[in-house]
């Protein structure tokens, strides 16, 4: 939609995954620019969970190279060998990188203003106050301000998706990763999720979105990208794919969907 | 749907509930034979009710009170400290951390605690001396063993040590329990480790935890009874025994042990109810919490949303 700086800030080059003599992925390569959103779908088993997840390292890569912001994600390269990180450096980059869960995993002994508060307080080392602040502004960005003192068993899933959202949004990440975050909702609670996350693909944030919601690929993505089998079958302008897939399976896989 | 037209309040079903006659028959059963028990214990003079009136705050019983509470708070502490450590080794990436806490919950879940009571009295006897040193080569520090304070610290390690193997069990079921994207939730937002444990996977398995842990503190309590083998000899069993072997009269002092284990009991129970309510926070008990004036008073507003909400299903809110 807006016209990016074609500045890349993702980069996934070459990226295998193996469960065991399970190939997962099969060799992904996808830029993200800066501010971009993009889209990526398929069938489930096509692994595009588990590339998302290769992302802030949820998954171990067992090929290829990521790299977020011009770092190389789990690894240090040292004269063209790779090194793995300590858990400490891996948790560091994970601050740069936020991510929401298809099953929201909030912390269910922590209200939604405790869960938002978590990671500024005791990861950033923010006051109290200053995290609380920022924390109940953000729960009011989600539409959630009346909702601060609710524990997550109290809200509904969208509410609960919503405050997950903020949670990750509390430690400025410069990229967004969102795995399926409409799938395990009721269908009348997925526009409120898709609004927020409308609203912050506008305000310029990078995001990576694995949905099924093809409308808000249309809609609101930079670039889509179809996966199948562990590959990227084929990848562009989002309005040109859906209007003309060129490939069978990706004509096929939409032909279901919508 | 109908009743609902003009608002009125729906007339409520009124019907005949299903009789249990069972129910009638066994509680007289049940009611005559506690009688019958009742009667007996204030007429049979066999239970010497003047003896129990006389040692129930006997000086000695009072002490052994005192020391039988010392022994279980302070085996099962050592316990609860060893068993998190045990639980979270037993995760570990570390392979010599896992197989560490394996073979201890091994060794000291498959031998007897009266035999762990008996060696760790005994232990003076296999080490004089507490000494740290590089084995084969010289000695650093020395530190004499014998005359442990008169048992006591051999039985908080042998009741705690034995302990904490149960409990690691009970700890790693309890961290097992808590769903897999608490931790991937907690390591998605970049927090350490040690950060994940503490404030994200710990509290939500103390849930899990606790009722187990407070029947074991419950054991515990009655378990102290066994540290004559180290031997210690001033805890609740042994002082009420000592009493009863110098009167004659078993009975009437096996009934004050039991009165005071009960008590005790009785409050431990309390406690854990209340430890129960905080650990299930959110899912077992979820009034919104206050947070702030402002936020307390929103969330205050979405409570009153949902009452109003409520209001309209007459029926809900009846209940």
């Amino acid at each position: 939609m807006t016209v990016t700086a074609e500045k890349p800030l993702v980069k996934i080059e070459g990226l295998h995954k193996y469960y065991g003599h399970h190939h997962v992925l099969r060799g992904i390569d996808m830029t993200v620019n800066q501010g971009e959103v993009s889209v990526v779908i398929g069938p489930s088993g096509s692994g595009k969970s588990t590339m998302l997840r290769c992302v802030n390292l949820l998954e171990s890569i067992s090929a290829g190279r990521i790299s977020v912001g011009g770092q190389l994600i789990g690894y240090r390269e040292i004269n063209g060998k790779l090194h793995d990180l300590k858990t400490k450096e891996i948790a560091a980059q994970r601050r740069e990188i936020g991510m929401v869960f298809q099953r929201f995993n909030l912390f269910p002994h922590k209200t939604a203003l405790q869960n938002v508060m978590e990671a500024p307080v005791h990861v950033k080392g923010q006051s109290k106050a200053a995290a609380q602040k920022r924390a109940l502004e953000l729960l009011d960005r989600v539409g959630l301000g009346d909702r601060a003192g609710h524990y997550p068993s109290q809200l509904s899933g969208g509410q609960q998706q919503r405050v997950a959202i903020a949670r990750a949004l509390a430690m400025e990440p410069e990229l967004m990763l969102f795995d399926e975050p409409t799938s395990a909702l009721d269908p009348e609670l997925v526009g409120d999720v898709l609004n927020v996350m409308k609203d912050l693909a506008k305000s310029g944030m990078t995001m990576i979105v694995v949905t099924h919601e093809i409308g808000f690929a249309r809609e609101v993505g930079d670039t889509l990208t179809f996966m199948d089998g562990g590959v990227v079958v084929e990848s562009g302008d989002p309005r040109e794919i859906i209007a003309n897939p060129q490939h069978a399976r990706t004509k096929e896989f939409l032909g279901r969907v919508l | 749907m109908e009743h609902h037209q003009h608002g009125d309040a729906p007339v409520l079903n009124k019907s005949v509930p299903v009789r249990h006659p069972g129910r009638w028959v066994s509680a007289v059963i049940i009611l005559l034979l506690v009688a019958a028990f009742l009667q007996s214990l204030f007429t049979n003079p066999n239970f010497r009710w003047d003896v129990v009136g006389t040692y129930i705050l006997d000086v000695k019983v009072v002490q052994g009170v005192g020391w039988t509470l010392l022994l279980t708070v302070a085996s099962m502490v050592l316990a609860i400290v060893l068993a998190i450590l045990l639980a979270v080794m037993r995760q570990s990436d570390n392979p010599v951390f896992r197989w560490t806490s394996w073979v201890w919950v091994w060794f000291f879940r498959g031998t007897p605690v009266y035999t762990q009571l008996v060696f760790w009295g005994l232990v003076t006897v296999l080490y004089p001396a507490f000494t740290l040193g590089i084995p084969f080569g010289p000695e650093l520090f020395s530190y004499a063993l014998s005359d442990p304070s008169k048992g006591l610290i051999p039985a908080i390690l042998g009741l705690g040590l034995n302990e904490s193997a149960y409990l690691a069990e009970i700890f790693r079921a309890g961290l097992k329990s808590v769903d897999k994207g608490q931790q991937e939730a907690a390591e998605a937002l970049g927090m350490s480790k040690g950060k994940i444990m503490w404030r994200i996977i710990l509290p939500q398995a103390m849930r899990i935890i606790v009722p187990p842990t407070g029947n074991e503190t419950i054991g515990m309590l009655k378990t102290t009874s066994l540290v004559l083998a180290v031997p210690f000899t001033l805890d609740l069993t042994f002082a009420t025994n000592a009493l009863a072997n110098r009167i004659y009269l078993p009975i009437p002092l096996l009934i004050v042990a039991a009165f005071w284990y009960l008590l005790v009991t009785s409050i431990l129970m309390v406690g854990q109810h209340y430890l129960e309510a905080y650990y299930g926070r959110g899912v077992d008990n979820s009034a919104p919490a206050a947070v702030n004036p402002a936020a307390a008073k929103a969330a205050g507003a979405g409570a009153d949303a949902q009452r109003s909400m409520k209001t309209d299903f007459p029926e809900e809110s009846a209940r």
